[in-house]
């Protein structure tokens, strides 16, 4: 029987809350939107650096060494030297990119169509991408292969590839640090929205509160439907969050297949997945809870009748 | 039922609401308490229903010793007590329905076709069964007066209180909420309504507790 109550005592609770919010439709729609706007920025961000460490993640056993040629080795010298290094036992496959594709392709990709046209020949140079054979894919064969390769007398200059992803490693690992910092500070700010949110309410029902308390009810009871409130505002803060990442995810889509087209890459944005959607609705709720629970607290005590 | 021994109430800034006021209201009993504004009356309703703490004696209501009582039992006490307000002090924005069946859910009560029989019970005895569906401030003041003695009484408490309830009535309706109190009396409820209504007090044959300058004579 208590707990049928107890469970009864939250239902009315439930509803009650959901009346006083239909109450002041307007203003309440405005906080779920704030609330769904602060969520939307961090979670937008989690989900594009979640697609981009995705994209970098099946990078990180191709090391790639791009040894990119002097100028004056032209298109039959770079099919020689290609022919040459196959031969050798610790390189696994060699792309060549002549000058002249290279310049198409970046043509097409940059944009830069008339400030290339605008030039005297080709700025660029031709370039091997060479790939490491399977035994001789840890980092000391790379190393040594990367310094023979240096050594020809056609190269001008010998990167390799690894240390660029690396670098976007390190570079991801900071702007997820950001993005991280970025959350917690406006998790806070959710919190002082759907705290400032039910101090007014609680102002705006002084009289019904203090009523309420005069003829027998507890703290709890009165409690009860502020809470509530502040699980609705979190909840469906989180949910209009969601939709506004999945639009912008959306609209961001169609752009970023081209571009990874032009990468010869089918990569596509992935939506928000179950986990992250989970954590974000999670995350608004808890707010939207706490942030009530700090404000009712504190507030309905300052009201007593009188 | 209520039990005052040597209550005083001195409120912060010195001012000396009741000075030793001792009396006894026993279970099933009808009383009127009188005085001028400012003898004290309210402060003593307000010692009844845990609003105010005296500063010295005892206030034992309904065998509860309320000076002594913690926040946290404060609301069982007052749901024994129905109250009526001369403000009415009504939810304006929750019909007369709700408004009734509030201390019927705030006490617990969830099983919706009792609370429904218990509210148009109230609503009947006090003539106000066809108004359910409407918001206070529709009503006239009598009428809302009559909605907050519903309110009291939904819950069948044990002991009634009113503070001025006809303060607002032309005499006809003033006389029609008194018997109303006086029925109340009559099934066994103890009463205690404050009020100046000279006429109207001595039609009954209650005792009559005179408050003057915080003393009781």
């Amino acid at each position: 029987m208590r707990i049928k109550n107890y469970f009864l005592n939250h239902l009315y609770a439930f509803f009650y809350s959901l009346g006083q919010i239909s109450r002041a439709p307007l203003s309440s729609v405005m906080t779920m939107v704030v609330i769904g706007i602060t969520l939307a920025f961090p979670a937008g961000l989690y989900a594009v650096l979640k697609n981009a460490q995705q994209l970098s993640a099946g990078w990180d056993d191709v090391a790639q060494i791009s040894v990119f040629l002097k100028k004056e080795v032209d298109g039959q010298a770079l099919a020689d030297l290609a022919k040459r290094l196959r031969d050798r036992p610790d390189i696994a496959k060699i792309t060549t990119v002549p000058a002249d594709q290279a310049l198409e392709e970046f043509r097409k990709l940059s944009g830069f169509d008339d400030a290339l046209r605008a030039l005297e020949g080709n700025p660029l140079p031709s370039v091997l991408i060479v790939q490491p054979a399977a035994g001789y894919a840890d980092p000391m064969a790379v190393e040594h292969l990367q310094a023979s390769l240096r050594k020809l007398p056609e190269a001008d200059f010998v990167q390799l590839d690894l240390q660029w992803v690396q670098r976007l490693h390190a570079v991801l690992e900071i702007a997820k640090r950001g993005v991280e910092i970025l959350a917690v500070l406006l998790g806070l700010a959710v919190l002082l929205i759907v705290g400032n949110t039910i101090r007014l309410g609680v102002q705006n029902n002084r009289d019904e509160i203090a009523i309420t308390k005069l003829i027998g009810a507890t703290d709890g009871f009165v409690r009860r439907p502020f809470l509530y409130a502040g699980v609705w505002y979190g909840l469906l803060g989180g949910i209009i969050a969601w939709g506004l990442v999945s639009l912008a995810l959306l609209l961001l889509d169609e752009p970023v297949r081209k571009v990874s087209a032009l990468y010869d890459s089918t990569f596509a944005l992935g939506m928000m997945d179950v986990w992250t959607t989970l954590l974000l609705l999670t995350s608004g709720t808890l707010l939207g809870l706490l942030g009530s629970w700090l404000a009712v607290g504190k507030h309905l005590r300052a009201v007593e009748p009188d | 039922m209520i039990q005052f021994t040597n209550v005083t109430k001195r409120y912060p800034g010195g001012h000396q609401a009741l000075n030793n006021v001792s009396f006894e209201l026993k279970s099933g009993e009808m009383a009127f308490l009188t005085g001028h504004s400012g003898a004290g009356k309210s402060t003593l309703l307000k010692l009844i229903t845990c609003i105010e703490r005296p500063t010295s004696g005892q206030v034992m209501v309904n065998g509860k010793n309320l000076g002594k009582l913690g926040r946290r039992h404060v609301p069982a006490v007052r749901r024994q007590i129905g109250m009526i307000f001369q403000d009415h002090k009504l939810i304006n924005e929750r019909s007369v329905f709700d408004n009734v069946a509030l201390p019927l859910v705030i006490a617990g009560l969830h099983n919706h076709p009792e609370i429904a029989r218990r509210v148009r019970a109230a609503l009947d005895k006090v003539g106000l069964l066809g108004k359910e569906k409407q918001y206070p401030v529709t009503l006239s003041s009598g009428e809302q007066q009559r909605v907050g003695i519903a309110r009291a009484v939904v819950n069948k408490p044990a002991l009634l209180l009113a503070d001025e309830p006809t303060g607002n009535l032309d005499p006809d309706l003033a006389a029609e909420v008194m018997g109303l109190f006086g029925q109340f009396n009559q099934v066994g409820v103890t009463v205690l309504i404050v009020s100046h209504n000279v006429d109207l007090i001595t039609r009954f044959s209650s005792r009559i507790l005179h408050l003057e300058k915080g003393g009781l004579v």
